[in-house]
């Protein structure tokens, strides 16, 4: 079992925080990031050329975590690779080591960098953890027998904030049915919509990481407010418009956040978007 | 029906460069009803060829261009075919290669096939089906997920779903909540999105015959 599983098993409030591959060869200054979150998370997730822009691969990135001795959180998305693919790598990223994989559909092409590409979508998420799941068993999608199989600590991904609702509590049951352990959420903001939310999905026996997202500036507060689904109360916008150092007071209000999750969830999500090296004073002003 | 438009007259014009005498083929099925290869196309596009300093031997629209049988009875034969140096073929590509089957000649497209579409009025169509080769509309309320989803999320909506919309289009309803909200309304009992839905087949029961016929 993975170190990360173990901890999620404890009940102890569990921190996560993400990476992203650089556009490139050079991980120089990412491995730095990791070596400064390695120690006071307990994973590091790395993300799947994420909003399909094309980067180094998770798998390598989180290789080289796990060489360091710490423990990296594999994202793979269903967009680029058909079930042969999908499978292979599942096999592939076990004997690198790495066995906490979170899996997600991923940002569709068409609203990033590749326009032209071709989606691949063979699986979904619900039938690509199942068949993670199967990979355990020993046997793959058709039923062959393999030599040697996997051990995994699947996770998923829900949000909160989409609407309808209900669609994604069913989804997060059947995410949780096919087999994932943990899940990572959207950005929350609202404590109290999150709080509603834990209700809704409280018969599922599931650890929850709900996200936040370092708010950086007044401009990056508009992006987030662009993206959709992600509700940002206006007190919390008000705070960072008028404050004198906008990044110091999305550092504050992470902690502040973070705090009050300490008491009632399982654990929080850091994305810090390439400020990732505040993230230990976050965390420190969290406690 | 096939959704096809007109490539631009440039390339059109570009492809054709090496040749002279031109016949043109329109279609009366799929690409009349798109405007785009029937009588009316083939006409416009006779006469804008001929400014381009084409000669057109002639043209028809055949009933359906897609259709060996009616390539080599209505086409093959007729004389202003054989004048001409190369034939432009308005259809989509199944029809282009009906042609090309059955003519020794040279051939070039004028269209873009796009999707199999719905119509629902002129100029404004929709990719409800993908022709994936095993349908599974019956359990999804009639409402297809793999054409009307960009991820073909076939258990239920990505995360991306906000108020209804599709994150890759926020124009678009997410077909998930379509499927949702509009089988509530109908009173269907079978409990949509409840149940497992396996990996599709994307094998398809009809096995492609590509062999040239001796
Ligand atoms: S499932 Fe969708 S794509 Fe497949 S045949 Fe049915 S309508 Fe077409
Ligand atoms: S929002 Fe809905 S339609 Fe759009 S990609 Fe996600 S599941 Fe598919």
């Amino acid at each position: 079992m993975s170190k990360f599983c173990e901890k999620l098993n404890k009940n102890k409030f569990v921190i996560t925080a993400e990476l992203f591959p650089p556009k490139g060869t050079d991980v120089e200054s990412l491995m730095k990031k990791s070596d400064l979150l390695g120690p006071i998370v307990d994973g590091i997730n790395v993300t799947d050329n994420q909003r399909a822009s094309m980067r180094l691969g998770s798998m390598a990135i989180c290789r080289l975590i796990k060489e360091k001795g710490y423990e990296p959180i594999l994202q793979m998305t269903c967009r680029d690779r058909n079930r042969i693919a999908l499978q292979s790598d599942l096999l592939s990223a076990y004997v690198l080591g790495i066995e906490n994989v979170l899996i997600l559909s991923g940002d569709h092409n068409k609203i990033g960098e590749y326009k032209d590409a071709k989606p691949v979508y063979d699986l979904d998420t619900v039938q690509l953890l199942t068949v993670a799941k199967q990979l355990e068993t020993g046997v793959d999608m058709v039923g062959k027998h393999l030599k040697g199989s996997p051990k995994f600590c699947l996770g998923a991904v829900v949000n909160p904030t989409a609407s309808p609702v209900d669609l994604q509590v069913i989804m997060m049951g059947k995410k949780s049915q096919a087999g994932a352990a943990f899940f990572q959420t959207q950005p929350i903001y609202d404590i109290e919509q999150y709080k509603g939310f834990l209700k809704l999905v409280s018969q599922h026996k599931v650890k929850i990481l709900p996200g936040v997202i370092l708010i950086k500036s007044a401009q990056f507060i508009k992006f987030l407010l662009n993206m959709p689904g992600v509700n940002i109360p206006d007190k919390i916008v008000r705070r960072i418009e008028q404050a004198s150092d906008p990044l110091k007071e999305g550092m504050k209000i992470c902690s502040e956040i973070i705090k009050e999750l300490r008491s009632f969830a399982d654990g929080v999500h850091i994305m810090a978007i390439g400020m990732e090296e505040y993230i230990p004073e976050i965390i420190e002003n969290s406690k | 029906m096939i959704i096809t438009v007109q490539k631009p007259l440039e390339e059109i014009i570009e492809s054709l460069k090496q040749y002279k005498k031109i016949f043109v083929v329109g279609c009366a099925a799929c690409a009349t009803k798109c405007q785009t290869g029937g009588e009316e196309a083939v006409k416009k596009m006779a006469d804008d060829l001929k400014k381009n300093k084409k000669e057109v031997t002639g043209y028809k629209v055949l009933d359906t261009p897609c259709d060996v049988r009616i390539v080599k009875k209505d086409l093959s034969r007729l004389p202003e075919v054989k004048a001409a140096d190369a034939l432009l073929i308005m259809a989509c590509g199944g029809g282009v290669q009906a042609v090309e089957r059955v003519i020794d000649m040279p051939l070039y497209p004028s269209l873009n096939p796009v999707f199999l579409g719905t119509i629902e009025r002129i100029g404004i169509y929709n990719e409800f089906c993908k022709i994936c080769g095993d349908c599974i509309l019956a359990e999804t309320g009639g409402i297809c997920p793999i054409s009307r989803c960009p991820k073909g999320m076939l258990n239920g909506p990505c995360g991306g779903a906000v108020e209804g919309k599709c994150e890759v289009d926020r124009d678009n309803d997410c077909v998930w909540v379509l499927i949702f909200e509009k089988n509530k309304k109908k009173n269907v009992k079978e409990g949509i999105l409840k149940k497992y839905m396996a990996p599709k087949t994307y094998s398809k029961p009809v096995k492609l015959n590509n062999k040239e016929k001796k």
